[in-house]
């Protein structure tokens, strides 16, 4: 399809432009569906943890709510952007966007169905994890901007404890990297193909837990929350934020799932692969179809892992501060670590999926 | 370049074994009870005698080099490992009375003491520029934490301080000289070097940039004068057992230091470091001597005087020839010895309440305890280089080898520094024979007891006593020495 | 072309934020300048074919080292006032310093225009050329010992750090987090049977 849209193009314009625009027409189309994503996912959160407490949820706008998130985003937008007396006005408006950028620039890499990533570099791993510790900021400097103590107090926990599981989650793509043995991202999903019994969730349990809780305190959800904390610290770092400022923030945050989500599915439920990839008896009938990759399994595994936050947020008390550390520190760092000598092991006497690696 | 058995991962068996070691402890230590610590110092010295017995075979006939070049081992790297070794062992026996007096004995002073080590293994085993800097700040950064270990004592924390602000500017300062080799000859490893250099295409001015800086990385790590500021600091500051480390077992880190970088990379160029080091050599002689006069106190004293050592080690490289390294390795180890013995007696006759760091503590030691006072009689003659002791065969050997090359003014300045230098060793002689002992009180007869449980007291007599023995028969010792550079 | 423009678009940027580091009062400012000044000259590593080692700048400088140091300087509150005062002594011997340096790129400037013999310009790689693999494959063969070594260097950094640091300080009030975990109902809860005491 690009490939077409690519000629296409080149009637038109000169040789590297036609390249730059189809680049960007990519960009502008996987934005747009990550933020329609992200208002869903609000509207999903809402209706979800509404059900699970034995409510309704939004229900008045659109048919059965359905146009909710577009009026929160346009209230939103109508609403005034107040930036504090004494407060740093540039870092205060900069933050929110340092926020979103990293969690929208790593979708560049992710593979989204066969043959389709906007940029198929060779580290895609390494630039996944540069990113995503870039997203730091956004909220440190929100905090201290705001020249609040409740900001402030909400962006040092953020911080802190964001440092602290990105070491955890980087183990735990160490353990991905050395059983896939590539550092692209599509190399990864290739390297989990034929079907369940070979993705890494199952041969690397204990790392993808790991990952996958260490995703839910990198992106500050419940229970994971104190850099919010609203019964302690109000809303944490982003306590003055209002209007489309706070909206960005909430995008940056929705955003980040979304990503942490597509990337547990990359790394440890092969992508787009279909659980049903081995099952020879499917050809041939209708159901084949099933066993095809496809963007609709991508999907569906990313949204198994959202309906998870959802879940979460709604079943787990808040974790103490000190509780959060100590799990970060001193439970999942050893846990990878010994989990990536057991892969050792696993490698050098070829049990698993990636006989073929060494 | 790539040679065909470049992982040769056998003659590395003593630093893989101490490294294993150094782990082991690291764990064992975690679920060890305050009380039973002494497994942690059992294992301690169980790892250093594993070790002793990997390296006893290692490098006995010729060199060897392994791991692309970065490894090498010779019959010097076998005996100063060996020596390394025995020091450590001898700092663990002294160390423990010390350590559990004053609540310091942690499985840390043991593991760093390790780690350090490792770092001495490392750098005596140095074939290129990355593995010394690394092996050098390996022990660098041991030594900060011991100095620093004892938290309570301000005066700790400030010679800590100094010791790895000035370190860090000298390791800095080495990495830029190492830094401008490498960019001359295009190579990190010493052999490849040395031919480089030889072959003569590099730029001179670039190449004596590169040896001035190094030098003067070498010179702060062995405490040469003008170089030599942190000593007298960090001997004072640190708890007398860390001094006791300090001022051993680095040094013989620091002469292999000293032979790898310069008289194996830099052999070519050897004429241009033999003249500044003839600099630092003599100003430490004078520097060290006359100012260890002046000293009330005894460790500061004995920095002083391992900064007047230190020159007499740096003449044995002035010399150059094989016969001057000999002498100026058989002058490290007894330097070693002798200073081993002399902080371990500080550490025998010190209790928590009053330390022995003075030197008033040593008055009167003979009614106290004369088979102390001997030992420590001997301990200074050797250290003055009275005959039949070994420091005298230290001062004669190394000053032979200079006077064998031409140089007579050197060993006469050399001689003249050190009867200056008597001085203070013969006070501490006369202190401790014509000086009335500390009462317990003013108006009672009582003398204050030695506290000392009985295998220091052995570990003491021992030491000293070889000082005698080699004194004797320095031919063996001096033996290995020479073979080392044959 | 678009390689150059790219680097010269960077070239100024870092630069830029080069002089943001150095200029600023604010310290955030100054901090947030030497992030810019990473990051970009990532992107110029990029263009080098350097991807591990600008990944690695940004995950390990970016995304570590200077979260902890933004960390740090937030916590003080230091007044710009006394900051400038103490820089004011300084700045003769910073100026000297900082024209030998600008000197000495001079005539590294023209040592190049005088073409003098000078590294040539690299063979750039096919696409498939993974650096990362390269890197890793001369990193456990050729540097294996230093590497190694380099590792043990860190252990100890953390060993001394923590000897330095954590002590038992008297009337430290700690949590047992064992205790507090394995702790069950009886412990807490008395159920206690009564009699109800009128019968109103």
């Amino acid at each position: 399809m690009a490939n077409q849209l690519q000629q296409l193009l080149g009637q038109f314009l000169p040789e590297p432009f036609d390249w730059l625009v189809l680049t960007v027409l990519q960009i502008v189309a996987l934005i747009i569906c990550v933020i329609l994503c992200v208002a869903y996912l609000t509207l999903a959160e809402r209706k979800v943890i509404g059900y699970m407490q034995s409510r309704i949820g939004p229900n008045r706008v659109g048919p059965g709510g359905f146009l909710q998130p577009f009026a929160d985003v346009i209230k939103l937008m109508l609403k005034e952007v107040i930036v504090p007396n004494r407060s740093n006005s540039f870092l205060f408006v900069v933050a929110p966007l340092l926020a979103i950028v990293p969690a929208l620039a790593t979708w560049a890499v992710i593979p989204l169905f066969p043959g389709f990533v906007i940029a198929d570099i060779n580290a895609g791993l390494l630039y996944v994890l540069a990113l995503t510790s870039l997203g730091v900021y956004g909220i440190l400097l929100a905090g201290w901007a705001t020249n609040s103590k409740y900001a402030l107090l909400g962006a040092m926990r953020s911080a802190a404890q964001i440092v602290a599981y990105e070491i955890a989650m980087g183990f735990a793509l160490v353990g991905v990297l050395m059983a896939s043995g590539s550092l692209n991202l599509g190399d990864i999903i290739e390297a989990q193909s034929g079907g369940v019994s070979n993705w890494f969730a199952i041969w690397l349990f204990p790392l993808f837990i790991v990952y996958f809780i260490s995703g839910v305190a990198e992106t500050n959800r419940a229970p994971f929350d104190v850099a919010e904390g609203e019964s302690e610290i109000v809303a944490g770092f982003h306590v003055e934020y209002s209007g489309i400022a706070f909206a960005v923030f909430f995008l940056a945050e929705y955003a980040n799932i979304i990503l942490i989500a597509a990337l547990t599915s990359v790394m440890f439920c092969g992508g787009w692969e279909s659980p049903f990839a081995g099952w020879e008896f499917l050809q041939g009938t209708v159901f084949a179809v099933i066993a095809n990759p496809s963007l609709a399994w991508f999907a569906v595994k990313i949204a198994f892992f959202l309906f998870c936050f959802l879940w979460f947020r709604a079943t787990f008390p808040r974790y103490r501060y000190d509780q959060i550390m100590r799990l970060g520190w001193k439970i999942f760092i050893p846990v990878t670590i010994v989990w990536i000598v057991v892969e050792c092991g696993m490698l050098l006497l070829k049990i698993g999926p990636w006989g073929t690696v060494l | 370049m790539l040679q065909t058995d470049v992982l040769n991962y056998g003659i590395a068996a003593a630093e893989i074994a101490l490294a294993v070691g150094v782990c082991l402890v690291l764990v064992v230590d975690l679920f060890v009870r305050d009380k039973d610590r002494d497994i942690t110092y059992l294992l301690s010295l169980a790892v250093l005698a594993v070790t002793a017995w990997l390296v006893a075979p290692i490098g006995m006939n010729g060199r060897e080099v392994t791991f692309y070049g970065s490894f090498v081992v010779d019959p010097m790297s076998r005996v100063l490992k060996l020596f390394s070794l025995l020091t450590v062992a001898v700092v663990f026996l002294y160390s423990r009375k010390y350590l559990k007096e004053r609540d310091l004995y942690k499985g840390e002073f043991f593991l760093l003491s390790l780690f350090a080590l490792l770092g001495v293994f490392v750098l005596i085993s140095a074939n290129s520029l990355l593995t010394a800097f690394l092996g050098l700040e390996l022990m660098s950064l041991s030594l900060y934490a011991m100095v620093a270990f004892n938290r309570d004592s301000p005066k700790a924390a400030e010679a800590a301080m100094k010791y790895f602000v000035l370190g860090a500017i000298a390791s800095g300062v080495l990495l830029y000289g190492m830094s401008i080799i490498y960019g001359v000859t295009g190579s990190l490893q010493f052999d490849e070097i040395a031919t480089s250099l030889a072959a003569g295409q590099s730029n001179y001015l670039s190449v004596l940039l590169g040896l001035a800086f190094i030098l003067v990385g070498v010179a702060f790590k062995l405490g040469a004068v003008p170089f030599h500021m942190w000593l007298p600091d960090v001997y004072e500051g640190a708890p007398t057992s860390v001094t006791l480390f300090i001022a051993t077992v680095p040094k013989l880190a620091g002469f292999a230091m000293a032979v790898r970088l310069l008289v194996e990379a830099m052999a070519p160029v050897a004429a241009d470091w033999q003249s500044m080091m003839i600099v630092l050599a003599l100003l430490s002689l004078g520097v060290g001597n006359i100012v260890a006069i002046a000293q009330t106190n005894i460790k500061r004293m004995l920095a002083y005087s391992t900064i007047a050592h230190v020159g007499f080690i740096l003449i044995g490289f002035i010399a150059g020839s094989p016969m001057g390294l000999a002498a100026s390795l058989f002058y490290s180890i007894i330097y070693v010895l002798m200073s081993a013995a002399a902080f371990g007696c500080i550490i025998l006759l010190g209790t928590k309440e009053a330390e022995a760091d003075q030197l008033d503590s040593f008055k009167g030691l003979n009614e106290r305890s004369p088979w102390l006072a001997v030992m420590m009689l001997l301990v200074m003659a050797s250290m003055i280089g009275i005959p039949p002791f070994a420091g005298f065969y230290a001062k004669w050997a190394v000053l032979s080898a200079i006077v064998e090359r031409g140089e007579i003014w050197i060993a006469i300045v050399a001689v003249l520094f050190s009867v200056i230098g008597a001085f203070y060793y013969l006070r501490v002689i006369r202190m401790m024979y014509f000086d009335p002992p500390k009462r317990v009180s003013t108006d009672s007869d009582e003398l204050v007891p030695i506290v000392a449980g009985f295998d220091v007291k052995l570990v003491f007599s021992l030491n000293a006593l070889a000082l005698l023995a080699l004194g004797i028969f320095p031919n063996q010792l001096l033996a290995l020495c020479t073979a080392a550079f044959m | 072309m678009a390689e150059q423009i790219i680097f010269y678009a960077f070239s100024c940027l870092l630069i830029i934020a080069a002089l943001g580091v150095v200029v600023s009062r604010n310290p955030i400012n100054a901090v947030m300048s030497l992030v810019l000044c990473f990051v970009t000259s990532a992107a110029i590593w990029l263009l080098l074919e350097a991807e591990f080692l600008a990944m690695i700048l940004v995950l390990v400088y970016v995304g570590a080292v200077m979260v902890l140091f933004v960390f740090v300087v937030m916590m003080q509150d230091i007044e710009s006032a006394t900051l400038s005062a103490r820089f004011a002594p300084n700045v003769w011997p910073g100026l000297v310093v900082g024209a030998i340096s600008l000197a000495e790129l001079l005539v590294v400037v023209w040592v190049r225009r005088e073409g003098l013999p000078i590294a040539a310009v690299p063979e750039p790689h096919p696409a498939d050329y993974s650096n990362t693999l390269e890197l890793g494959k001369i990193l456990y063969t050729q540097y294996v010992y230093a590497f190694e070594l380099a590792a043990f260097l860190l252990l100890l950094a953390i060993v001394a750090a923590i000897v330095l640091t954590m002590r038992e300080r008297p009337g430290l009030k700690k949590q047992n987090i064992s205790q507090q975990v394995s702790v069950r109902k009886e412990d807490r809860v008395r159920v206690v049977k009564m009699e109800p005491e009128s019968d109103a």
